[in-house]
């Protein structure tokens, strides 16, 4: 077997493809923003290094190595900082993440109802709590 | 070859991603599936470039990460504030 630099530029680009395409599809399939964005950083930090690390085994050593790091770097260092502050307007529009309330007064009460309470009825809380957020997201929409 | 496969598994992960701007139930689920589909876009730029043989497109890539970036805080800005900044 030989083993030369296309073969790793192709692993390269293979691991690429997987982890953006798992990025893609958590996009989709993950219930809040707050976990998509945890989706999207896969997409930005592992496909864009998968990617460039491919495409520099292939350009060997020239300008255009320096260009692929450049966007690398960039890439690496903004991304995390865009998903940053998603998160930080999204909470200060009002929307709530999904899951228990870790604030100490709901907590206590969930500690004491913890036994009692059904999943059924835990679900249906959650949904009541999405939908007086949405509203209020809307309505700061509407004022703004 | 392998290129031409990287360039297909970065289309399939663009149309994903416009799946979630069609979908999405806020307007940061749409906010942050465009900045996905412009790191994409930004591969995808690059390897198009190694695909036509002509790497100068890397140029064009670099270009267009600096104003995903900036699009990206403009419209968190105009979120938040309700202004761009120019009052």
């Amino acid at each position: 077997m030989v083993f030369s630099l296309e073969t790793l530029a192709g692993l390269f680009f293979f691991l690429g493809i997987v982890s953006v395409v798992i990025g893609a599809l958590g996009l989709i399939r993950l219930p809040d923003v707050y976990s998509r964005i945890h989706a999207a950083g896969i997409i930005d930090t592992a496909g864009v290094t998968f990617f460039i690390l491919g495409m520099i085994c292939l350009s060997g050593w020239s300008l255009v190595t320096v260009k692929l790091v450049l966007i690398g770097v960039f890439l690496f260092f903004t991304s995390p900082i865009s998903g940053h502050a998603i998160a930080k307007v999204a909470l200060e529009c009002g929307i709530k993440p999904l899951g228990r309330d870790l604030t100490s007064k709901s907590q206590a009460a969930a500690a004491s109802t913890k036994q009692k309470a059904t999943p059924k009825k835990t679900t249906q809380k959650k949904a009541a709590k999405r939908k007086t957020a949405k509203k209020k997201s809307a309505a700061k929409g509407v004022r703004s | 070859m392998m290129l031409i496969a990287g360039m297909i598994g970065l289309g399939v992960a663009v149309i994903l991603a416009l799946v979630r701007v069609a979908l999405g139930k806020t307007a940061f689920d749409r906010v942050l599936a465009v900045n996905c589909i412009g790191t994409l876009i930004i591969l995808g730029i690059a390897l198009h470039g190694f695909i036509m043989e002509r790497p100068e497109f890397v140029d064009i890539s670099v270009l267009y990460a600096i104003l995903n970036f900036i699009g990206t805080f403009a419209v968190l800005k105009l979120f938040s504030t309700g202004s761009l900044g120019d009052r």
